[in-house]
Protein backbone atom coordinates (compact mmCIF):
# COMPACT_ATOMS: atom_id res chain seq x y z
CA UNK A 1 0.00 0.00 0.00
CA UNK A 2 1.62 3.24 -0.99
CA UNK A 3 1.21 6.29 0.64
CA UNK A 4 -0.85 9.16 -0.79
CA UNK A 5 1.29 12.36 0.03
CA UNK A 6 -2.10 14.42 -1.08
CA UNK A 7 -4.12 13.17 1.17
CA UNK A 8 -1.98 12.88 4.14
CA UNK A 9 -0.50 16.43 3.76
CA UNK A 10 -4.22 17.97 3.35
CA UNK A 11 -4.29 21.46 2.87
CA UNK A 12 -1.37 22.95 4.19
CA UNK A 13 0.93 22.08 1.43
CA UNK A 14 -1.26 24.20 -0.68
CA UNK A 15 -1.64 27.01 2.15
CA UNK A 16 2.26 27.03 1.93
CA UNK A 17 2.22 27.61 -1.37
CA UNK A 18 -0.41 30.40 -1.40
CA UNK A 19 1.47 32.21 1.51
CA UNK A 20 4.11 32.16 -1.01
CA UNK A 21 2.98 33.24 -3.92
CA UNK A 22 1.03 36.02 -1.42
CA UNK A 23 4.37 37.17 -0.09
CA UNK A 24 5.60 37.66 -3.68
CA UNK A 25 2.71 39.70 -4.55
CA UNK A 26 3.20 41.80 -1.52
CA UNK A 27 7.15 42.07 -2.09
CA UNK A 28 6.09 43.44 -5.48
CA UNK A 29 4.07 46.40 -3.58
CA UNK A 30 6.76 47.41 -1.58
CA UNK A 31 9.28 47.37 -4.61
CA UNK A 32 7.16 49.74 -6.47
CA UNK A 33 6.15 52.18 -3.36
CA UNK A 34 7.36 54.50 -5.41
CA UNK A 35 6.52 54.21 -9.02
CA UNK A 36 3.90 56.33 -10.06
CA UNK A 37 0.60 55.13 -11.56
CA UNK A 38 0.96 51.33 -9.79
CA UNK A 39 -1.96 50.44 -7.83
CA UNK A 40 -1.38 48.35 -5.19
CA UNK A 41 -2.42 44.23 -5.32
CA UNK A 42 -2.93 41.63 -3.34
CA UNK A 43 -4.74 38.05 -2.84
CA UNK A 44 -7.44 37.16 -1.26
CA UNK A 45 -6.07 34.49 0.27
CA UNK A 46 -9.42 32.63 1.77
CA UNK A 47 -10.84 32.34 -2.03
CA UNK A 48 -7.30 30.98 -3.51
CA UNK A 49 -7.22 28.74 -0.62
CA UNK A 50 -11.03 27.80 -1.10
CA UNK A 51 -11.14 27.28 -4.65
CA UNK A 52 -7.41 25.36 -4.62
CA UNK A 53 -8.81 22.91 -2.10
CA UNK A 54 -11.81 22.58 -4.18
CA UNK A 55 -9.99 21.60 -7.13
CA UNK A 56 -8.46 18.96 -4.83
CA UNK A 57 -11.45 17.38 -4.21
CA UNK A 58 -12.47 17.42 -8.00
CA UNK A 59 -11.10 14.62 -10.60
CA UNK A 60 -9.11 16.14 -13.01
CA UNK A 61 -9.20 15.22 -16.87
CA UNK A 62 -6.23 14.02 -18.04
CA UNK A 63 -4.95 15.54 -21.21
CA UNK A 64 -3.26 13.28 -23.35
CA UNK A 65 -2.97 15.50 -26.37
CA UNK A 66 -1.43 18.52 -26.63
CA UNK A 67 -4.83 19.82 -28.36
CA UNK A 68 -7.09 18.99 -25.25
CA UNK A 69 -8.34 21.74 -23.24
CA UNK A 70 -8.43 21.70 -19.50
CA UNK A 71 -12.44 21.23 -18.46
CA UNK A 72 -13.66 24.32 -16.51
CA UNK A 73 -12.79 24.51 -12.87
CA UNK A 74 -9.39 22.98 -13.78
CA UNK A 75 -8.25 26.34 -15.24
CA UNK A 76 -6.48 29.47 -13.41
CA UNK A 77 -8.18 30.49 -10.21
CA UNK A 78 -7.56 33.39 -7.65
CA UNK A 79 -8.04 36.40 -8.43
CA UNK A 80 -5.20 39.25 -8.53
CA UNK A 81 -7.38 41.71 -6.59
CA UNK A 82 -6.70 45.79 -6.26
CA UNK A 83 -6.38 46.87 -2.78
CA UNK A 84 -8.44 49.96 -1.71
CA UNK A 85 -6.37 52.98 -1.20
CA UNK A 86 -6.34 54.72 2.30
CA UNK A 87 -4.17 57.45 1.51
CA UNK A 88 -3.86 57.62 -2.22
CA UNK A 89 -1.31 59.93 -3.37
CA UNK A 90 -1.20 62.48 -6.49
CA UNK A 91 0.72 60.44 -8.77
CA UNK A 92 -1.54 57.71 -8.72
CA UNK A 93 0.21 55.53 -6.44
CA UNK A 94 -1.58 53.70 -4.03
CA UNK A 95 0.94 51.51 -2.08
CA UNK A 96 0.83 52.22 1.70
CA UNK A 97 4.50 51.08 2.65
CA UNK A 98 3.38 50.75 6.23
CA UNK A 99 -0.10 48.45 5.83
CA UNK A 100 2.09 46.43 2.81
CA UNK A 101 4.93 45.44 5.57
CA UNK A 102 2.02 45.03 8.04
CA UNK A 103 0.54 42.57 5.68
CA UNK A 104 4.14 40.89 4.43
CA UNK A 105 5.57 39.95 7.95
CA UNK A 106 1.97 38.88 8.74
CA UNK A 107 2.15 36.51 6.02
CA UNK A 108 5.51 35.55 7.01
CA UNK A 109 4.29 34.36 10.33
CA UNK A 110 1.26 32.90 8.52
CA UNK A 111 3.85 30.74 6.17
CA UNK A 112 5.88 29.89 9.64
CA UNK A 113 2.41 28.26 11.04
CA UNK A 114 1.43 26.74 8.14
CA UNK A 115 4.87 25.24 7.54
CA UNK A 116 5.04 23.94 11.45
CA UNK A 117 2.03 22.11 10.09
CA UNK A 118 3.21 20.40 7.44
CA UNK A 119 6.35 19.80 9.39
CA UNK A 120 4.31 17.93 11.97
CA UNK A 121 2.44 15.97 9.10
CA UNK A 122 5.90 14.45 8.21
CA UNK A 123 6.91 13.69 11.72
CA UNK A 124 4.09 11.85 12.18
CA UNK A 125 4.75 9.91 8.76
CA UNK A 126 7.90 8.98 9.80
CA UNK A 127 6.74 8.01 13.41
CA UNK A 128 4.00 5.21 12.00
CA UNK A 129 7.28 4.23 9.68
CA UNK A 130 9.62 3.46 12.23
CA UNK A 131 6.83 2.14 14.24
CA UNK A 132 8.42 3.50 17.47
CA UNK B 1 10.23 28.05 -5.82
CA UNK B 2 8.64 31.37 -5.90
CA UNK B 3 10.43 32.67 -2.72
CA UNK B 4 13.53 32.94 -4.94
CA UNK B 5 11.83 35.78 -7.18
CA UNK B 6 11.54 38.08 -4.20
CA UNK B 7 15.25 38.27 -4.08
CA UNK B 8 14.91 39.48 -7.78
CA UNK B 9 12.02 41.71 -6.88
CA UNK B 10 13.43 43.07 -3.50
CA UNK B 11 17.31 43.41 -5.41
CA UNK B 12 15.57 45.39 -8.34
CA UNK B 13 13.55 47.50 -5.41
CA UNK B 14 17.19 48.47 -4.05
CA UNK B 15 19.32 49.08 -7.37
CA UNK B 16 16.56 51.47 -8.02
CA UNK B 17 16.72 53.71 -4.85
CA UNK B 18 20.20 53.73 -5.18
CA UNK B 19 20.17 55.27 -8.61
CA UNK B 20 17.71 57.74 -6.80
CA UNK B 21 20.11 58.07 -4.21
CA UNK B 22 22.95 58.70 -6.67
CA UNK B 23 20.84 61.15 -8.16
CA UNK B 24 20.07 63.17 -5.28
CA UNK B 25 24.06 62.73 -4.37
CA UNK B 26 24.61 64.55 -7.66
CA UNK B 27 22.19 67.28 -7.20
CA UNK B 28 23.45 68.68 -4.15
CA UNK B 29 26.98 68.46 -5.17
CA UNK B 30 26.02 70.53 -7.82
CA UNK B 31 23.57 72.41 -5.61
CA UNK B 32 25.91 75.91 -6.32
CA UNK B 33 27.80 74.92 -9.69
CA UNK B 34 27.41 78.58 -11.13
CA UNK B 35 27.33 78.75 -14.81
CA UNK B 36 27.42 81.80 -17.71
CA UNK B 37 24.53 79.87 -20.46
CA UNK B 38 21.09 78.90 -19.23
CA UNK B 39 22.34 75.92 -21.93
CA UNK B 40 25.16 75.07 -20.03
CA UNK B 41 23.87 75.00 -16.75
CA UNK B 42 23.48 71.88 -14.09
CA UNK B 43 19.63 70.77 -13.89
CA UNK B 44 18.24 68.82 -11.53
CA UNK B 45 18.19 65.19 -12.24
CA UNK B 46 15.08 62.64 -11.09
CA UNK B 47 14.95 59.18 -11.97
CA UNK B 48 11.59 57.99 -13.43
CA UNK B 49 10.19 54.92 -12.05
CA UNK B 50 8.46 52.33 -13.45
CA UNK B 51 6.78 48.88 -12.86
CA UNK B 52 8.55 46.04 -14.23
CA UNK B 53 6.44 43.50 -16.16
CA UNK B 54 7.35 39.68 -14.98
CA UNK B 55 7.63 38.39 -18.76
CA UNK B 56 10.50 40.64 -18.87
CA UNK B 57 12.45 40.40 -15.89
CA UNK B 58 13.02 36.10 -16.91
CA UNK B 59 12.71 36.57 -20.47
CA UNK B 60 9.60 34.52 -21.71
CA UNK B 61 6.30 34.90 -21.12
CA UNK B 62 5.00 34.55 -17.87
CA UNK B 63 2.08 32.55 -16.83
CA UNK B 64 0.48 33.66 -13.46
CA UNK B 65 -1.50 30.70 -11.79
CA UNK B 66 -3.62 33.68 -11.34
CA UNK B 67 -5.74 35.95 -13.75
CA UNK B 68 -4.21 36.73 -16.90
CA UNK B 69 -2.59 39.82 -16.96
CA UNK B 70 0.22 39.74 -16.49
CA UNK B 71 1.86 40.27 -12.45
CA UNK B 72 4.67 42.80 -12.31
CA UNK B 73 7.41 41.93 -10.47
CA UNK B 74 10.27 43.99 -9.66
CA UNK B 75 10.35 48.12 -10.48
CA UNK B 76 13.10 49.24 -12.90
CA UNK B 77 14.32 52.89 -13.99
CA UNK B 78 13.25 54.06 -17.08
CA UNK B 79 15.36 57.43 -17.85
CA UNK B 80 16.59 59.93 -15.54
CA UNK B 81 14.90 63.50 -16.56
CA UNK B 82 15.93 67.03 -16.18
CA UNK B 83 14.37 68.56 -14.16
CA UNK B 84 12.21 71.95 -15.76
CA UNK B 85 11.55 73.78 -12.94
CA UNK B 86 13.04 77.67 -13.42
CA UNK B 87 16.54 77.86 -13.37
CA UNK B 88 18.01 80.87 -10.59
CA UNK B 89 19.50 83.89 -11.19
CA UNK B 90 21.69 86.07 -9.83
CA UNK B 91 22.66 89.54 -10.35
CA UNK B 92 26.69 89.43 -9.82
CA UNK B 93 28.60 91.22 -12.41
CA UNK B 94 31.72 90.76 -10.20
CA UNK B 95 31.70 86.89 -10.34
CA UNK B 96 33.95 84.86 -12.78
CA UNK B 97 31.13 83.69 -14.48
CA UNK B 98 28.98 86.51 -15.05
CA UNK B 99 27.45 86.63 -18.83
CA UNK B 100 27.30 90.37 -20.44
CA UNK B 101 24.44 91.53 -18.28
CA UNK B 102 25.67 90.84 -15.16
CA UNK B 103 23.89 87.68 -14.24
CA UNK B 104 25.10 84.29 -13.04
CA UNK B 105 22.92 81.11 -13.33
CA UNK B 106 22.48 78.73 -10.85
CA UNK B 107 20.87 75.22 -10.76
CA UNK B 108 17.42 74.52 -10.13
CA UNK B 109 18.23 72.06 -7.67
CA UNK B 110 15.88 72.52 -4.32
CA UNK B 111 18.01 71.18 -1.77
CA UNK B 112 15.20 70.90 0.86
CA UNK B 113 13.36 68.88 -1.68
CA UNK B 114 16.64 66.77 -2.71
CA UNK B 115 16.99 65.86 1.17
CA UNK B 116 13.28 64.70 1.97
CA UNK B 117 13.95 62.67 -1.31
CA UNK B 118 16.89 61.23 -0.26
CA UNK B 119 15.58 60.39 3.10
CA UNK B 120 12.44 58.79 1.45
CA UNK B 121 14.89 56.58 -0.78
CA UNK B 122 17.17 55.43 2.10
CA UNK B 123 13.47 54.53 3.98
CA UNK B 124 12.58 52.55 0.81
CA UNK B 125 15.76 50.62 0.66
CA UNK B 126 15.77 49.78 4.24
CA UNK B 127 11.85 48.13 3.38
CA UNK B 128 13.90 46.39 0.72
CA UNK B 129 16.37 44.38 2.94
CA UNK B 130 13.92 43.66 5.76
CA UNK B 131 11.66 42.41 2.54
CA UNK B 132 14.62 40.14 1.55
CA UNK B 133 15.74 39.43 5.02
CA UNK B 134 12.00 37.99 5.98
CA UNK B 135 12.25 35.92 2.47
CA UNK B 136 15.48 34.73 3.41
CA UNK B 137 13.82 33.02 6.81
CA UNK B 138 11.42 31.32 5.04
CA UNK B 139 13.66 30.24 3.00
CA UNK B 140 15.58 28.70 5.73
CA UNK B 141 12.33 27.45 7.47
CA UNK B 142 11.82 25.38 3.99
CA UNK B 143 14.68 23.62 3.84
CA UNK B 144 14.23 22.32 7.32
CA UNK B 145 11.27 20.33 6.29
CA UNK B 146 10.85 16.94 7.80
CA UNK B 147 13.74 17.33 10.10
Amino acid sequence: MAISFQNALGIHEKALNVRVQRAEILANNLVNADTPGFKSRDLDFKAVLGAESERQSQLDMAATHGAHIGAAGSGPNGELLYRNPTQPSIDGNTVDSQIEIAQYLQNSMDYQASFQFLNSKFKGLTAAIKGE
Amino acid sequence: MSLNRIFDIAGSGMSAQSVRLNTTASNIANADTASSSTEEVYRARKPVFAALVQAEMTGRRFTTPFSDDPASAGVEVKGIVESQAELEMRYQPDHPMANEQGYVIYPNVNVVEEMADMMSASRSFQTNVQVLDTAKIMMQRALTLGQ
